[in-house]
């Protein structure tokens, strides 16, 4: 008897993964860190990736082909990553994957993606991930160095050639300084100062003091929130006069609340055009897409779209757009996404190649400046 | 700007972010001297003062005063209940075990704080005005003026309290020698909850009059608690002058170091003094060694 209920369960099993295999379902999978310390990424990538699914079932699906989507939960922890990486590819038969959101997890997980050939399309934003290039590995978020870049030609177009580094001790802020660094001896610029700050610190007066006392035409800071407001207030309070310029990090209007209206007025960052395309021509190849994801995001949760939602979307698109030019095979996809050519995404315009899987260029970022609490166009 | 301009913004900016120090690590002492504990959650209550003002003021929208008073005395319940619950319950309290549930209580604390507020970073109004001042070529902020002065204030107020108060002295009597002083009729474990009480309520307000500077996140607390704890060891563990100059001292130290050494070695200088101290003179700078009498 038992044995018999097992097999009619088989069987039916069996007949409605036929058939639903029939009806044409691409299924997709998704490693986001909702929650745990990096939620704050995972949980609008979460948030994007499920509107835009919804999205395009509701329009029948692409080529007739209805997505099925597997979010899991890798909680930003690399072993878990890896575990729900295998599940997906072992037991839900996913024909590519979205994320992770972090780099730590992305990194621990390529090995697998490569072994299995499934292509992966990252929302993390380490350099490593896609330099080398890996075959089946692919990224949204622009380099940090593209964002530097961006600054440092702005600061030439001003003629500001000797510039002070205060960056945060920790990844992002050590990445961008060594960047930076880089950069700066590439284009020409003189470090007058190189200092640095812990996340935690509270007070930078005195590595501002040492600034002021250089002949720095220009300082950069480069970090998270909360650090860089309170060196933006910290540069008032000493009523320092050499411009500050801030990292893509604080390109939200939390930075401007927490450094607060006076302070910030008049700092310049580079920003992603997400942060300001309200303020971009209308003829901005990126306008539209901005305005309707924006839109469509604060119709379904009633919050603001983040830069961070953004690359699960471009994540998306990409696939998408493989899926409609090539196939649905893991390797139409891939090759699919490879060739790529000019995507409008919310991160910029998307050019893949064989030796590029980032595909973004300094057209990703918008230098902006803040003026009484909003942002503006920097000219 | 010349040097000696420099110099004199340093040890500005070196004496504000001391007084923050030295206030912290106030309520690390008073704990120790009432009950021999050292108070690992002490930086919790600092970062309570601070988003349970956050708390009251903008999401409840109280008015500033009475949110502030509201904070502290929500922080000082916290502290008494923290005490009741975790401290007391210890049958054979050792200095180990002591020191693993304060740590364990500030986690839990912080993990709490965390589910309830959020990850986000807050910042309040100053107390009064953001005009930077200026004085001999150096700027500080008013806000720092308040933190001088409550500094003050609240070492004042300790002095009357452990020397001229019934409780102040019993407490002190507890700290002595507890067997002696409840065969004198003290109730110890009420002088030991009293001492929780006060410490949470001086973190509380340290929190509450930083917050404006330094702003205000579910985790602030690590990092400030470990500041007032080197400032409390320096200054030898008194609950007087001794920690303010160790505080003091500390931020002398951590702004001189970034400024004319390197800014990547602050932490690292501030760190290092605080172990020569611990090896050297563990009593701290400020006291003589203690004989034990037999």
């Amino acid at each position: 008897m038992k044995r018999q209920v097992a097999v009619v369960a088989a069987g039916a099993v069996l007949l409605f993964s036929l058939e639903a295999m029939a009806a044409g379902t691409i299924r997709i999978g998704a490693l986001f860190s909702v929650t745990g310390p990096a939620s704050f990424l995972g949980e609008p990538e979460k948030r994007t990736l499920e509107m835009l699914v919804k999205e395009v079932n509701a329009k029948g699906g692409i080529k007739g082909n209805k997505i099925e989507l597997f979010v899991e939960d890798t909680q930003g922890d690399a072993t878990k990553a890896m575990q729900l990486a295998t599940k997906l590819i072992k037991n839900d038969k996913v024909v590519a994957i979205i994320g992770p959101s972090i780099t730590g997890d992305t990194m621990a997980i390529i090995p697998l993606m490569e072994k299995e050939q499934i292509p992966l399309v990252s929302c993390a934003a380490g350099v490593k991930i896609t330099d080398p290039v890996k075959k089946w590995v692919f990224k949204t978020p622009a380099n940090d160095h593209v964002a530097g870049e961006k600054l440092l030609d702005y600061l030439a177009s001003k003629k500001q050639k000797s510039v002070a580094l205060l960056t945060v001790s920790d990844a992002y802020g050590q990445s961008g300084r060594e960047q930076l660094k880089a950069l700066a001896a590439k284009k020409g610029f003189t470090v007058v100062a190189d200092e640095s700050y812990s996340p935690k610190d509270t007070d930078m007066t005195a590595q501002l003091t040492k600034i002021k006392g250089t002949k720095a035409e220009a300082i950069i800071c480069w970090g998270t929130n909360p650090g860089p407001a309170v060196v933006t207030r910290n540069v008032r309070q000493l009523g320092i006069k050499i411009p500050l310029y801030q990292s893509h990090g604080v390109a939200s209007k939390k930075y401007i609340e927490l450094a607060g209206l006076d302070a910030s007025d008049g700092v310049t960052l580079p920003a992603g055009k997400l942060t300001v395309y309200d303020k971009l021509k209308k003829s901005d190849p990126q306008y539209k897409t901005l305005s309707e994801y924006d839109h469509a995001y604060k119709k379904s949760y009633g919050t603001e779209a983040s830069t961070f939602g953004g690359y699960a979307y471009d994540a998306f698109e990409l696939i998408s757009e493989a899926i409609r030019k090539s196939g649905s095979t893991p390797e139409q996809i891939r090759s699919g996404i490879e060739q790529v050519r000019k995507l409008v995404g919310v991160s910029g315009l998307f050019t893949m190649s064989p030796t590029d899987h980032n595909g973004l260029d300094l057209s990703a970022f918008e230098m902006v400046k803040i003026v009484k609490g909003d942002w503006e166009l920097a000219k | 700007m010349d040097l000696l301009q420099q110099l004199t913004q340093y040890a500005f900016s070196g004496l504000s972010t001391g007084a923050i120090y030295a206030l912290i690590g106030l309520g690390f002492a008073i704990i120790y001297n009432a009950t021999g504990i050292i108070n690992f959650a002490q930086g919790e209550f600092v970062m309570l003062g601070g988003m349970l003002t956050y708390f009251f003021q903008t999401v409840v929208k109280f008015p500033a005063v009475p949110a502030m008073l509201l904070a502290v005395m929500t922080a000082t319940a916290l502290g008494a209940a923290f005490e009741r619950l975790t401290i007391r319950p210890l049958k054979r309290p050792t200095p180990l075990s002591l020191v693993i549930i304060t740590i364990g209580g500030s986690i839990f604390i912080r993990g709490i704080s965390m589910l309830i507020w959020g990850k986000d970073t807050h910042s309040l109004p100053p107390f009064s005005g953001s005009e930077p001042l200026t004085l001999a070529g150096a700027t500080i902020m008013p806000q720092h003026l308040w933190i001088f002065g409550i500094t003050l204030m609240v070492i004042a107020a300790n002095k009357f309290f452990f020397y001229f108060t019934i409780s102040g002295k019993a407490m002190r009597a507890c700290s002595f020698n507890r067997t002696a002083a409840s065969l004198v009729g003290i109730d110890v474990r009420k002088m030991v909850l009293l001492s929780f009480a006060i410490s949470s309520a001086m973190g509380a307000m340290a929190g509450i009059i930083i917050a404006p500077l330094t702003m205000t996140s579910y985790d602030v607390g690590v990092m400030l608690g470990l500041k007032g704890f080197c400032a409390a060891i320096i200054g030898g563990m008194s609950s007087g002058f001794g920690t303010v100059l160790g505080g003091l001292l500390l931020g002398l130290l951590e702004s001189f170091g970034a400024g004319l050494i390197s800014s990547g070695y602050k932490d690292a200088i501030a760190f290092i003094i605080l172990l020569l101290i611990l090896f050297i003179r563990p009593q701290g700078l400020f006291s003589k060694a203690q004989t034990e009498r037999v």
